[in-house]
């Protein structure tokens, strides 16, 4: 095992490129320009790697839709205002059944809001973020290491159900270092027959999201939908924590899951049973697996870095049974455990174990 | 186990660089541990800052709200961060350059001439070492041998004249304290 102490943004690019990516193209902005440092400088090391500074958002994810098309692992990456500039080619992907990996290291907003940690794109993300009605797979880490192999899980996915898959972190996760250990990636698994490498002598192949006829386009928003109902069923991934005896839940991803661990010890200090749920996939996110904490606990507190997002999807797979609490920071603020903490108490502990409802 | 340490200074001081070195050298020495820059709309001259957290288990937040150990190579860094510091903590001055007296009583407050050392071993740049020379002496977070291993390791492709000079320099300091926690 060779351990490395590199920084979040950096580790990605290192684990795109180890996963099979070839091609990458994007425009910068803080806080994610290593990963494009990172990519000019490694791409071009590799066999057939391509690395591109596009001149803006919307032409990097293009260059992305190529590259996919062609047949080429391809990732492109932004901070929150410039991945809602490539929305547009996000729908187009998701249309066209191409793979593709989006990274987001989100930033406060909305606007161009300010260049701090924030968690305020979950419902940006988890419901496609473009137009249209369609899916992508986000998968949130929350440790260093997990960037590096939700990175590698990224491009797996995204070939085996040819769908757009983003990594969706903040700031801080981009910035800070941790030790990493790069797992191997799995060969690419993806057919020949889906690339578009010239016709040669054979049949032409068209590729394309514009479809005129509306039945026609119905039937494919039907087909997405059925990839999506199987992705939803087989693709859930969760960690819980300290949730044996637990008799209030925090619910969290990223960066805020390991704010909540912090608090979780110390609030198991004060002889508190918390324990944590948190999604790694956002999309889908883990319904029955939460639902099934609801047997155990009544009391759920959703902590986001926002003004309550991924709340929306606590309540859907609770759905009444149990009584949800919120705490959230938007805009850039990176709350301590320490802070969490005295929310437990004051919105719990000292409401005799039950947990107030946010309304 | 759980030691927080910020590092403060002038952009161009090594703040970053003796970051990476310590964090290298934490991971090296089996902890577990986290290094988080200060990132953003910063210029040259204006303060650059990291926050390295040191610990047996799992790290929560790689931020530290009340950091046991500060750093500081100039004279706006103690003023920003001083009061941070938990109670009983410690404070490194690089008192060359920081002339004023810190207000933290409840502190051990250990003062390096670090920019005057570094220009009496012939190169002023090699402040940033001299502070952790004298930081890993009190505290002993990393054992000596281990981080200057990672201090040439994170220094990389840079040449064997400026590893040695840095190796110099963090002996400077180790050797400036006298005492140790």
């Amino acid at each position: 095992m060779n351990k490395v102490l590199m920084q979040g943004n950096r580790i990605i690019g290192e684990a795109a490129i180890r996963a099979g990516c070839r091609f990458y193209a994007g425009y910068p902005i803080t806080p994610q320009n290593e990963i494009p440092e990172y990519m000019a400088e490694r791409l071009p090391e590799v066999e057939g790697g391509v690395f591109i500074q596009s001149e803006s958002e919307i032409a990097a994810i293009h260059m992305v839709i190529g590259a996919s098309a062609a047949g080429v692992r391809a990732m492109t990456s932004s901070s929150s205002p410039g991945i809602s500039l490539k929305q547009e080619g996000i729908s187009s992907l998701a249309a066209c059944e191409l793979p593709a990996v989006i990274i987001n290291m989100m930033r406060g907003g909305p606007g161009l809001g300010n260049i701090s940690p924030s968690q305020g794109d979950y419902f940006q993300a988890t419901r496609g973020g473009g137009h249209g009605g369609y899916r992508t797979i986000v998968l949130g880490p929350a440790t260093v290491q997990e960037m590096a192999d939700l990175t590698m899980d990224a491009f797996d996915l995204a070939d085996q159900y040819r769908i757009p898959a983003m990594i969706l972190a903040d700031g801080m996760m981009g910035q800070m270092m941790e030790p990493v250990v790069f797992k191997e990636p799995k060969p690419r698994v993806y057919p020949e027959s889906l690339m578009m490498r010239g016709a040669g002598e054979g049949k032409s192949k068209i590729i394309r999201g514009l479809i005129l006829d509306p039945l026609e386009m119905e039937e494919h928003n039907w087909t997405l939908d059925r990839k999506y109902r199987v992705i939803a069923q087989s693709e859930t991934r969760h960690e819980h924590y300290k949730t044996e005896d637990a008799e209030l839940i925090l619910v969290a991803y990223g960066t805020a899951a390991r704010i909540a661990k912090g608090a979780i010890k110390r609030l198991r200090e004060a002889g508190l049973r918390v324990g944590l749920f948190r999604p790694i996939t956002l999309w889908p996110f883990p319904t029955n697996e939460l639902r099934e904490f609801a047997k155990k606990s009544e009391n759920f507190l959703v902590f986001e870095m926002s003004t309550g997002q991924m709340l929306e999807d606590v309540r859907l797979a609770l759905q009444g049974y149990a009584r949800i609490g919120f705490h959230g920071r938007p805009g850039g603020v990176v709350p301590t455990p320490i802070e969490l903490t005295n929310v437990v108490m004051h919105q719990y502990d000292r409401k005799g174990g039950v947990i107030e409802q946010y309304q | 186990m759980m030691v927080k340490t910020l590092l403060s200074g002038f952009g161009g001081q090594g703040v970053l660089m003796m970051g990476h070195a310590l964090a290298h050298g934490a991971m090296s020495a089996g902890y577990h541990v986290t290094y988080l820059p200060s990132y953003g709309a910063e210029v040259r001259g204006g303060t650059a800052n990291c926050t390295i957290a040191v610990s047996n288990d799992e790290i929560a937040s790689p931020i530290a709200s009340e950091p046991d150990h500060l750093v500081v190579l100039n004279t706006p860094s103690l003023y920003t961060f001083q009061n941070r510091v938990a109670r009983g903590g410690s404070l490194f001055l690089n008192s060359s350059i920081v002339s004023v007296e810190s207000s933290r009583h409840d502190c051990r407050i250990y003062k390096i001439p670090a920019s005057e050392i570094a220009e009496k071993i012939g190169n002023p740049r090699t402040a940033n070492t001299i502070m952790m020379g004298a930081f890993l002496k009190v505290t002993g977070l990393v054992p000596s041998d281990i981080y200057l291993h990672s201090m040439e390791e994170v220094m990389g492709s840079k040449k064997k004249t400026i590893v040695e000079i840095n190796r110099r320099a963090f002996a400077a300091g180790y050797d400036y304290l006298k005492e140790s926690l």
